[in-house]
């Protein structure tokens, strides 16, 4: 597989389409799994990790999956290359940094990965643009049935799926949606609306999982519990409030345009402005700013870009797809230089914006 | 409110409430920071969770402290202190601090919700093949190329996936 292929595009979360992609970006699902005949990969030794890497490789090579999965060793990977699947989401910021024999399966459209020698021998993700999760279920749930035919995974009647952790037993499962919340954010209901979520349980956190900031006003919410609940109620709960946060937020939206049209005109304007001239742009100002030009495309306050190419600009504005996409390795002043000169020309093809 | 552990104002006040038990633990910053509750002024949530294990046991804690996994061999200290079970067999053995955990963190013990397709082997049958593994690969190790082939026979009997090893 090669990696230098997935650089010039976006990737399936990013796509820009699919239900209420307006305000939802992703739906994603990961399942967690263990093999019954070996400790997990934090006890396991170094010859165990290799025999797991091998047998799992070998199976998930014969899954009857159309396009078949490719596999990437993990540790001949450059950390470039790391890092640039990790800002894919397709793999997890601890496999990337792990020691030992692992690695990651993944499908040419990017839907699903699955990674090995984990926290858990198996984590296996699907993720889709929109608001997608019962296809995203539907996807991971297959793709799970395939490999438990070809594997014994360690599963108790009591405790179900048996992971590392005991946070993930049970389903094994984290289903996820990812949301553009500028309007709630900017009017600070954001904090109601996460009192909210945390008395039934769901997570929220930003953009790259735990701990990460929520930088460009995006926002994952998530299921915390894995253990006596079945798949589909979990689903069904988050299936149940995500709504409510996009009426929210576009409720947000339309009392923001109605009282401050000028002043929220002026910050897009601003966020575009900058965009297309400044010469040098870290990578967390250029989230803001996208947000805010994301924000006025769906408001129609911005005609000539379309989402697509903003939802590109995210991803490839991050430190390793430029570097990637520049084809050398850049120190920080180094890459917010290119990230500027990128943006500028991305936005000047992409639209007839003067200057 | 002084420091449970010195004679310091308290400025870390921890409490847990299990089954309508309510524990409480008061501690100054620098008590907090010995015992690894709080870094740098943060709350160290791995800490808190070990804590919080911890509390749970009760008059448990003697015996269970002295459980070791005959699977993998970590001793559910380790697993207290690190956060992670080292194989699936410790869900049988470590049973009895495990279910209070789960209840705190989940809110149920009990697994509901999709089963593998194919029948499921019972827990001592999962650990017997891990068991097996160890020994194939100490057979491997050691050059003794006929235990090995006994060993691999033995574990493609048992674990009816294993098509080729």
């Amino acid at each position: 597989m090669n990696l230098d292929n997935l650089t010039h595009t976006s990737g399936e979360w990013l796509r820009g389409s699919g239900p209420e992609s307006d305000i939802v970006i992703s739906s994603r699902i990961r399942l967690a799994r263990n093999l019954a005949a070996f400790p997990f990969t934090n006890r396991a030794s170094s010859g165990q990790k290799s025999e797991i890497e091998a047998l799992l490789r070998e199976r998930i090579a014969k899954l009857e999956l159309e396009p078949k999965l490719g596999y990437l060793n993990v540790p001949t990977l450059s950390s470039l290359d790391r890092q640039f699947l990790v800002e894919r989401q397709l793999i997890s910021r601890e496999l990337a940094a792990a020691d030992g024999p692992r690695g990651v399966a993944l499908g040419p459209p990017e839907t699903v990965s699955v990674m090995v020698n984990e926290e858990d021998h198996l984590r296996m993700q699907v993720m889709r643009s929109g608001f997608t999760l019962d296809e995203a279920w539907q996807e991971i749930d297959r793709v799970d049935d395939l490999l438990e035919q070809r594997v014994t995974y360690a599963f108790s009647e009591e405790f179900g799926y048996l992971t590392a952790c005991p946070t993930n037993v049970g389903t094994g499962m984290r289903a996820s949606v990812m949301l553009h919340l500028p309007a709630l954010e900017h009017t600070k209901q954001i904090e109601k609306v996460f009192r909210a979520l945390q008395k039934i349980n769901l997570a929220v956190r930003g953009l790259y999982g735990e701990g990460s900031r929520a930088s460009g006003h995006f926002y994952q919410i998530s299921n915390q519990v894995t253990l006596g609940k079945s798949e589909t109620s979990i689903l069904n709960e988050i299936h149940g409030v995500i709504p409510q946060i996009i009426t929210y937020e576009r409720q947000a939206r339309t009392s923001w345009l109605r009282d401050n049209r000028q002043g929220l005109q002026d910050k897009i304007s601003r966020a575009y402005g900058t965009l297309c001239s400044a010469t040098m742009m870290t990578s967390e100002e250029t989230m803001e700013l996208l947000s805010y030009v994301r924000l006025g495309i769906n408001l129609h306050l911005i005609e000539d870009i379309t989402i697509p190419t903003v939802n590109e600009l995210f991803i490839h504005t991050q430190p390793a797809h430029l570097q990637k996409l520049m084809g050398a390795s850049l120190d920080g002043e180094e890459r917010n230089a290119a990230r500027a000169r990128y943006l500028r020309t991305r936005l000047r093809e992409a639209g007839a914006h003067p200057n | 409110m002084k420091c449970q552990l010195c004679s310091n104002p308290a400025t870390v006040h921890l409490t847990d409430i299990v089954q309508s038990q309510k524990k409480e633990l008061h501690l100054c910053q620098s008590c907090a920071e010995q015992h690894q509750l709080v870094k740098k002024q943060e709350l160290n949530l791995p800490a808190i969770l070990q804590n919080l294990i911890g509390q749970h046991l009760g008059p448990q804690t003697d015996e269970l402290a002295r459980l070791t996994c005959p699977a993998c061999g970590i001793k559910y200290m380790e697993f207290r202190a690190q956060g992670r079970l080292g194989c699936p067999h410790d869900y049988v053995v470590f049973r009895s601090g495990l279910t209070p955990l789960l209840q705190r963190i989940h809110r149920s013990d009990h697994h509901v919700g999709k089963t593998p397709r194919r029948s499921v082997l019972p827990p001592e049958q999962q650990a017997e093949l891990m068991d097996l593994h160890r020994c194939l690969q100490t057979a491997i190790k050691t050059e003794a190329y006929e235990e090995a082939a006994r060993l691999r026979d033995l574990l493609r009997q048992k674990d009816a996936t294993d098509e080729s090893g």
